[in-house]
């Protein structure tokens, strides 16, 4: 039963990052706009975010850290790819390259550094109920941002007017240029969130994860992050199933390594992509059929005026 | 103003280009790195070995590096561009820059190379390496005294013999102190990724190892056997920072000695193309202060590490016994010989895992 408990705590702290800077990509594709540099925002979040909480002794700084380090490195792309209308593709891989460097270069004085993770909650009773206890209510405030941060996304896209406003930009933006509606604003601050989450998910890493600053330490997380919103067709709900399954594989087969099941190890650190591909692929099966991808993706929108 | 302005710019560029003439008398050496050099792992204690070398000469020797150089055929291009730069002597440091060394080496024969961990040579290309299963020997030993559990925890990177090697020596050892002592295996299929490092560390302790060893590079692992009141084992540099209380020792890659040794060689004109694979003796890696151990088990450790020192103890005596239970050929006498050590490709008794691949 411990044992249980162990292998989900451990599946939503791999899990989490994955979820945080999915989510911020999610928005930023459905207004339209394809940044693939999630993996350079993130490293700078980390590097920044460690910054922060080793400086001022504060988590919660330090996430801020990393959350405006994001958002910085998102304006980046803002000017390039809308402002300039940059290609986005090329853009995106020009920041992730940019941020990597970065990220060295802000976490130099910090490599070797250790700092006290962030807490986690305890409510007295609550906390310590077998099983679900730590797993409900005993886990660090990342978890329940993550978790708060996607329901509030799928609330905004589906149930508020904005949301739909900018669905429409994504799927047309010269249809919602004509109706009236400042795309290229709103594409920035979709970019923007984009860029907060994915620097609040690499802060993450070093903050709760590990605890130490290391040059590329997200190891690729930002690239898993934007396969997951493709994988999840673009829906908040299936990007929740897409991390923590892809968080849940991860997880297991280091265990069923551990217990010895005699599967070779290269597959098995190959499954959590293909477990993740199957699941998300019969998902969207199962229902429409059919490109769900907003329409407008990865064009350039240049608004005549 | 300007025309002072102008003069300043002049002499500048003058004693720029004197010391670059200055520069040009000295022996170029350089280095490429598969890291960052703040990795605190494998490429930090390459560069503080650059770092010895350029203090002990830094008189007679420029040096260069380049990090975070791909694996594979990319490497080639930053081999070439240290070449064409007037390195007269380049060190490449990571094994999956064999074939790419050795194809710039026969382009450029009047360059020398010296290829970490490889085993492919030229008349100027050199091969380096430790035997650090010696070091692994010694930790299966401390392991085996310090485990309550009688699990032992090995986080491997991927399933090469240099690993595969280091895990054997370890059992080898610690079956000599408990013989029914048992190890868990993951293998986490990179040498550097923190999260993965240490999602494995906490599926090894939830699965009762209570000792944990790495062949991978980062410190992740041995900050969650210290969160977990847990003991552990640093690979490649000192990472007792990361646990005070939890390291046990560390096996730390020391190539200052070498790379001095060798651009000495290389200024006196008597380089020449050679392999090393050095141990405790020759002093290509160094154990960290032996720490959180009784006295008991440290003197052991040390006892352990003079005996390899001297060469009175070897990790690969024979006989040795394989996971099929039959005896290994001995083809080095009374031990198993380099050749097989370099090549190892199966599991000892007493392993209840499979290799990957076998």
């Amino acid at each position: 039963m411990e044992l249980v408990e162990a292998i989900i705590l451990a599946v939503l702290a791999a899990s989490t990052p994955l979820l945080i800077a999915a989510t911020g990509e999610l928005v930023a594709e459905r207004s339209g706009v394809l940044n693939l540099g999630v993996e350079g925002m993130m490293i700078v979040g980390a590097a920044c975010g460690f910054a922060g909480a080793w400086l001022t002794g504060s988590i919660f700084i330090g996430a801020l850290f990393g959350i405006i380090a994001g958002t910085l490195m998102s304006l980046i792309f803002a000017l390039m790819a809308l402002g300039l209308a940059v290609n986005q593709v090329a853009t995106g891989l020009a920041l992730t390259i940019l941020g990597i460097g970065l990220s060295g270069l802000i976490g130099a004085g910090f490599v070797g550094e250790r700092i006290s993770p962030a807490v986690h909650l305890h409510i007295p009773g609550l906390t310590d109920i077998p099983l679900i206890g730590r797993v409900l209510f005993g886990e660090d405030g990342f978890v329940y941002v993550s978790i708060a941060l996607i329901v509030g996304v799928w609330w905004f896209l589906y149930r508020t007017r904005a949301g739909l406003i900018l669905r429409a930009c994504g799927d047309n933006h010269v249809s919602a240029h004509a109706l009236g509606y400042p795309v290229l604003r709103i594409r920035t601050f979709a970019v923007m969130f984009g860029g907060a989450c994915a620097g609040l998910a690499g802060a993450y890493l070093p903050l709760a994860y590990t605890p130490f600053f290391i040059p590329g330490m997200t190891a690729g997380r930002g690239w898993i992050a934007l396969a997951l919103v493709v994988f999840s067709s673009w829906r908040p709900g299936r990007l929740v199933v897409g991390a923590y399954l892809f968080g849940a594989v991860t997880i297991l087969q280091l265990h069923a390594q551990g217990w010895g099941v005699g599967i070779p190890s290269q597959f098995m650190s190959a499954l959590p992509y293909l477990a993740t591909v199957i699941v998300l692929v019969l998902l969207s099966r199962a229902r429409t059929g059919g490109s769900t991808a907003p329409a407008a993706l990865g064009t350039v929108f240049v608004p005549d005026r | 103003m300007r025309k002072s302005l102008l003069a300043l710019a002049a002499g500048l560029l003058l004693a720029g280009s004197v010391s670059a003439a200055s520069a040009a008398d000295k022996l170029k050496v350089g280095f490429i790195y598969l890291g960052p050099i703040g990795d605190l792992g494998w490429t930090y204690q390459h560069d503080v070995g650059r770092q010895a070398l350029v203090k002990e000469l830094g008189d007679k020797i420029e040096t260069t590096y380049l990090e975070n150089v791909p694996e594979g055929p990319d490497a080639e291009r930053s081999i070439e561009q240290l070449v064409r730069a007037g390195n007269k002597l380049i060190f490449t440091t990571s094994f999956g820059y064999m074939d790419p060394t050795l194809k710039v080496a026969k382009k450029y024969p009047n360059v020398h190379f010296e290829h970490a961990t490889g085993y492919k040579r030229n008349p100027n290309m050199s091969t380096y390496s430790a035997k650090w299963y010696q070091g692994r020997y010694i930790q299966g030993l401390i392991a085996a005294k310090m485990s309550k559990s009688g699990v032992l925890g090995y986080i491997g990177s991927f399933p090469i013999p240099e690993v595969v090697s280091g895990i054997n020596a370890t059992m080898l050892a610690a079956q000599t102190i408990n013989p029914n002592i048992k190890v868990k295996i993951i293998w986490a299929n990179t040498w550097f990724d923190p999260g993965k490092e240490a999602d494995a560390a906490k599926a090894l302790i939830d699965q009762g190892a209570d000792v944990i060893m790495q062949h991978t590079d980062s410190p992740a692992a041995m900050q969650i056997a210290s969160e977990r009141g847990k003991l552990a084992f640093g690979q490649d540099s000192e990472m007792i920072k990361f646990g005070p209380k939890t390291q046990l020792t560390s096996i730390l890659d020391t190539w200052g000695p070498y790379y001095i040794e060798r651009v000495k060689a290389e200024l006196a004109g008597t380089w020449k193309s050679e392999d090393t694979w050095g141990g405790l003796d020759s002093h290509m890696f160094a154990m960290a202060p032996y720490t959180n151990m009784p006295d008991d088990v440290k003197k052991m450790a040390e006892d352990a590490q003079a005996a390899i020192t001297a060469g009175k103890l070897h990790p690969f005596k024979c006989p040795i016994v394989g996971q099929d239970g039959k005896p290994v050929e001995c083809k080095g006498g009374d031990r198993l010989d380099d050749g097989q050590i370099l090549g190892m490709n199966f599991y000892v008794k007493g392993i209840d895992d499979k290799l990957p691949g076998k």
